[in-house]
């Protein structure tokens, strides 16, 4: 398609010349939790932030951020490697790799009204394994979805697939900081997921994940599936891929995952939290996150021998109790156990330790969807 | 996602805000929010009396 009718087709879409892929982390740049040792898991495993990887049966598939690409718009892809396979796949399990959008971001969709608008998924994709692979729109629960199918004809080649179907005037998609949409790719499944593809389904839940006919990639071990430029958009037909910045994308990710010390860095200090201590024998603090986020995150703590707390201008105790409490989408309390130190004294909080990458000391706020 | 157990963390004052679970093997501070994942998950397997949630010490 030439430049020209490129921009007619997106002014003839009536869509958003910037945000309008409602897909963040579309071109798998942001990986806080790590760039690759991350497995599916039946609550959804995280590499590249925001896309998930789903194993729901006795498959592991492992995720990486890797830099094999279709071409040099991108740096990076998913890779997702068949680590466990699942051959004889039960009635109810399923593998998969999807995004769930949030319902204010699905908003200007219509969804679920009179004016739905058509929507388009384009994304470049490439597997070891050949044959039809099913993608499915589903609203929060998947009560409602679209099952879309491509084919991969040629093993381990890059190509760039299109897809378009009809918005949804009916069902319950929700507008609101919960799972307003689900973009599932299927990598495997069994019978209760088997639907009709090219048509809206309403079942009871998930039931139109797969084709009958669609490969199971999990059965085959080693197999390897990468995607890159994923991109969701209101429209008739794909547009290119809309490029944000690395800034812009990093805090769309925040909102959902923020990751103290993400670069996993160590040797030199890092101030986490200024501190007080308190009659109980703890010191507390407060934590901002650097964004609002999604909801009142998790907080999981990793290597936190890497961390140490000061007060009152002592040489510093090596971290023996973290807690992380009163989390709220902007902020948290941290409270550490010291025996530095006098009640009501100030101190600092830190990271201090040399561990890097695995052995590093960092922190996961996780309000993911 | 594998939760092994789950107890209530007493706060500085107040009722409780925070489920300390074990998660896939880690310590995670749970916020007592159901828009939170793992929140909603620990509620659900209370539900189905899979798990159970311990008092603060």
């Amino acid at each position: 398609m030439s430049k020209a009718a490129e921009l007619a087709a997106l002014i003839g879409s009536q869509s958003a010349l910037s945000n309008r892929n409602l897909i963040i982390n579309g071109a798998m740049q942001v990986a806080q939790r790590g760039t690759s040792g991350i497995n599916s898991a039946a609550g959804g495993g995280i590499c590249a932030d925001r896309h998930k990887g789903f194993s729901n049966g006795g498959g592991v598939f492992s995720m990486e951020q890797s830099s094999t690409v279709p071409n040099n718009e991108f740096a990076y892809s998913s890779k997702l490697t068949v680590t466990t396979a699942d051959s004889s796949i039960a009635s109810a399990d399923y593998y998969s790799f999807q995004q769930t959008i949030e319902g204010y971001n699905i908003i200007q969709t219509g969804y679920g009204t009179s004016d739905a608008k058509r929507l388009v998924l384009s994304f470049w994709v490439r597997s070891s394994v050949t044959g039809k692979y099913s993608v499915t729109c589903f609203n929060n629960g998947g009560t409602e979805g679209y099952l879309n199918t491509f084919n991969i004809s040629s093993a381990n080649t890059w190509q760039k697939v299109e897809l378009s179907w009809i918005g949804r005037t009916s069902g319950t998609w929700l507008k609101t900081n919960g799972a307003g949409m689900i973009i599932r790719f299927d990598l495997g499944g069994g019978s209760s997921g088997h639907g009709t593809a090219d048509q809206w389904t309403t079942t009871s839940g998930y039931g139109n994940t797969r084709t009958a006919d669609s490969v199971d990639w999990i059965a085959t071990n080693g197999a390897t599936f990468y995607m890159t430029g994923l991109q969701l958009e209101i429209g008739e037909q794909a547009t290119p891929f809309e490029h944000r910045s690395y800034g812009d994308e990093l805090v769309a990710c925040q909102r959902y995952t923020y990751v103290y010390n993400s670069e996993r860095s160590g040797g030199y200090d890092q101030a986490i939290s200024s501190m007080s201590k308190w009659s109980n024998g703890y010191a507390y603090g407060a934590y901002n996150f650097p964004c609002t986020m999604r909801t009142a995150p998790s907080g999981t703590a990793y290597n936190t021998n890497q961390f140490t707390i000061y007060i009152a201008g002592s040489t510093g105790q090596p971290n023996t109790e973290l807690n992380i409490e009163v989390a709220s989408p902007v902020s948290c309390e941290m409270n550490v156990q010291t025996s530095l130190g006098s009640t009501g004294e100030s101190g600092m909080f830190r990271k201090t330790g040399s561990g890097t990458g695995a052995s590093a000391g960092y922190i996961v706020f996780d309000a993911e969807l | 996602m594998n939760i092994t157990s789950a107890k209530y963390i007493a706060p500085i004052s107040g009722e409780p805000n925070t489920i300390l679970a074990v998660i896939d093997g880690y310590n995670t501070f749970v916020p007592i929010n159901s828009d939170n994942r793992h929140y909603a998950e620990i509620m659900r397997q209370v539900a189905a009396g899979d798990l159970t949630i311990a008092d603060a010490d």
